[in-house]
């Protein structure tokens, strides 16, 4: 009897790539209120919102020993009610659910954005840094919450193995600001400013998760993929060309542009682009035996020069 | 001051050349005062073009370094040895740095340079950090500690960090030292820096942290005096509104604001004396009372205060 896992949000880029390495190990189980036309068929999947009752009926019926929980929106085109509801109740319940209904293992995607950049930010945070990137925005704030809901759990519920993934900018196939920023066709940076960024391919994250469901991981993890580099640097190693804006101006456009859809880069992470903030990732690799198999040209690779505007267009 | 401030030494005259044959090491003649504008410009070009600067960078220790070649703070040698040959000019033939005591300096190992502050501009650390790159052997990595607003300057951001400064949190200095990196601070800070000429040499308030960094961290402290510096421009006022006005932390009135406006407090060459002390060695609890953290901040300061009046026996004037 293989073990059954519950993946919500499995309908994302990240969702679906979890599922392509779970579910010939695993009975996969799935929640999302989007799509997943081509999954596999082992894969049972259900339509529905994480805060339904329904998924509550999916907890009641099936005995699962784990949940992956991605259902997570981090860059919302819009921040409001809907967004902010969405994650923390949603998060919320799903906790309950799994204290509820027993489950043995609790795996969350968070992010290090949380950790957030700053021009005193220090160097190689570890997992005890305070999370101070939520205070830009009511996004990060949220996020800020959950991952402190899900730590909360972690200490208040021995029963359930809780642990806490804080990746870094994950880049490939997925929709998230890092890989939207490199698909850009022409890369803009800030003029003046050059911060050291970690990045890591979105196989390596799946790898993390896989290695964060082994018994016994429990607690926060930083991820990251290979050595920090200059963002002058990943610029490049893409072969794009590269616009050099000022911030001044470039904050305010950016975030128009970003809610009216005509720019995928959410305009809260610019901070990234003007100041560094590097996380310690040498707790995942002593415990849960992790070492990202993507170096960072193999990483920025799906970003590679290419036709201006072809890749773009997909976001 | 008459031609003996501005020209003599021993860089004219027979004892050039006996300086000159005595060769010390790496360092030659000290200073360009005296000479013709022709060869004052070969020089600066001599300087410019020295391999052995870069070869004295490539000597630095990249135990810290990633496999792209930065480090935490985002030092990286590559870069500093693309800039140095400018600022080796201006430690040469501008500032003409002379340096006392430097052999005892530790060439390995963590340590906490604390030197007093002066000048308007942060020319000081800039020097200090130089002359361990250009002047120790074997050349060492200074990480001088920076105020926070300075990465929110375009390109100053990215100069500051590529040539190893770092912004100077407490948890940064830690994680330093824990490197066992060279780091500087200046426990004076801003009163330092931007005090008015009357009060030249005068030590201001040190705070107590850098004390406590030590203790925790069982860090050998190296006092350091810069002589020179007060002079390069001097302040007649200091005019408080104007700085909150513009969020500075000073706003200085120089004898040259008047022509040059904001520009008066640019450097003027002055000549740079570099006086390095024991490194002095204390043991106690990092979080004791502040009376008796005081005492060993007291005994830090009152050495820089003797190399500082050493410094001002042994020069001969302002600017030479």
């Amino acid at each position: 009897m293989s073990q059954v896992v519950l993946v919500t949000g499995i309908s994302g880029r990240f969702g679906r790539l979890l599922t392509r390495h779970l579910h010939r190990t695993h009975t996969v189980l799935g929640i999302d209120r989007r799509p997943f036309p081509e999954a596999p068929r082992d894969v049972t999947l259900y339509r529905d919102d994480i805060r339904s009752r329904k998924t509550e009926d999916v907890f009641r019926t099936h005995r699962i020993d784990t949940v992956i929980h991605l259902n997570v929106m981090h860059n919302p085109r819009e921040m409001g009610e809907g967004a902010h509801r969405f994650n923390l109740v949603g998060t919320r319940q799903i906790l309950e659910h799994c204290e509820r209904y027993h489950v043995q293992k609790l795996i969350v995607l968070s992010t290090a954005n949380l950790y957030g950049a700053g021009p005193d930010t220090q160097r190689y945070l570890a997992e005890d840094a305070p999370l101070l990137g939520g205070s830009r925005s009511a996004l990060g704030r949220d996020l800020v919450e959950l991952d402190m809901l899900c730590s909360a759990f972690f200490w208040q519920h021995p029963e359930v193995e809780t642990a806490i993934l804080r990746p870094v900018h994950i880049v490939g196939t997925v929709l998230n600001g890092p890989s939207n920023y490199l698909r850009l066709p022409r890369l803009p940076v800030l003029w003046g400013f050059d911060p050291l960024l970690q990045l890591i391919h979105e196989e390596d994250v799946c790898a993390a998760v896989l290695a964060a469901m082994t018994p016994g991981a429990r607690g926060v993890f930083n991820v990251a993929g290979p050595p920090s580099v200059p963002l002058t640097e990943v610029v490049r190693r893409t072969g794009k060309p590269r616009v050099v804006v000022p911030h001044l101006l470039w904050g305010p456009l950016m975030k128009r542009m970003f809610s009216a859809g005509l720019w995928s880069f959410p305009a809260d992470q610019l901070d990234h682009l003007r100041y560094s903030c590097m996380v310690d990732d040498s707790r995942v690799r002593r415990e849960l035996r992790f070492t990202p198999a993507y170096d960072l040209d193999a990483t920025l690779e799906p970003f590679r020069g290419g036709p201006p505007g072809a890749a773009s267009r997909r976001s | 001051m008459g031609a003996r401030a501005w020209g003599v030494g021993f860089t004219r005259g027979p004892l050039r050349a006996v300086a000159h044959r005595a060769g010390h090491g790496y360092k030659r003649d000290v200073g360009d005062n005296g000479v013709g504008f022709g060869e004052g410009f070969r020089r600066i070009l001599e300087t410019w073009n020295d391999p052995r600067i870069g070869e004295r960078i490539d000597r630095l220790s990249r135990a810290n370094l990633n496999a792209f070649g930065f480090d935490p703070f985002g030092y990286s040698p590559d870069y500093l040895k693309r800039v140095l040959p400018a600022v080796a000019v201006f430690y040469r033939h501008y500032f003409r740095v002379e340096t006392h005591h430097i052999d005892r300096v530790p060439t390995e190992g963590r340590a906490l340079f604390v030197a007093n502050h002066s000048g308007q501009l942060p020319v000081d650390g800039a020097m200090i950090g130089t002359s361990l790159l250009l002047d120790l052997e074997p050349p060492r990595i200074l990480r001088a500690m920076v105020e926070r607003w300075v990465p929110t300057l375009p390109h100053a951001s990215v100069f500051m960090s590529r040539c190893g400064q770092v912004v100077g949190t407490p948890e940064n200095c830690r994680a330093l030292l824990e490197d066992d990196e060279a780091i500087l601070v200046f426990p004076e800070g801003s009163a330092g820096i931007s005090k008015t000429y009357d009060r030249r040499y005068q030590l201001q308030r040190f705070g107590y942290g850098f004390m406590r960094l030590a203790l925790e961290m069982k860090a050998p402290i190296i006092p350091v005096a810069v002589v020179g510096a007060e002079e390069q421009a001097v302040s007649l006022y200091d005019w408080r509104a104007a700085a909150r006005l513009v969020g500075a932390p000073a706003f200085p009135i120089t004898p040259l604001t008047p022509l040059l406006g904001p520009l008066g407090i640019l450097p003027m060459p002055v000549k740079y004396h570099l006086l390095f002390g024991e490194p002095l060695t204390f043991v106690g609890d990092p979080n004791d009372e502040d009376g008796r953290v005081g005492r060993h901040v007291r005994h830090v300061k009152n050495a820089i205060r003797g190399l500082i009046e050493e410094g001002l026996r042994v020069r001969k004037g302002v600017f030479s």
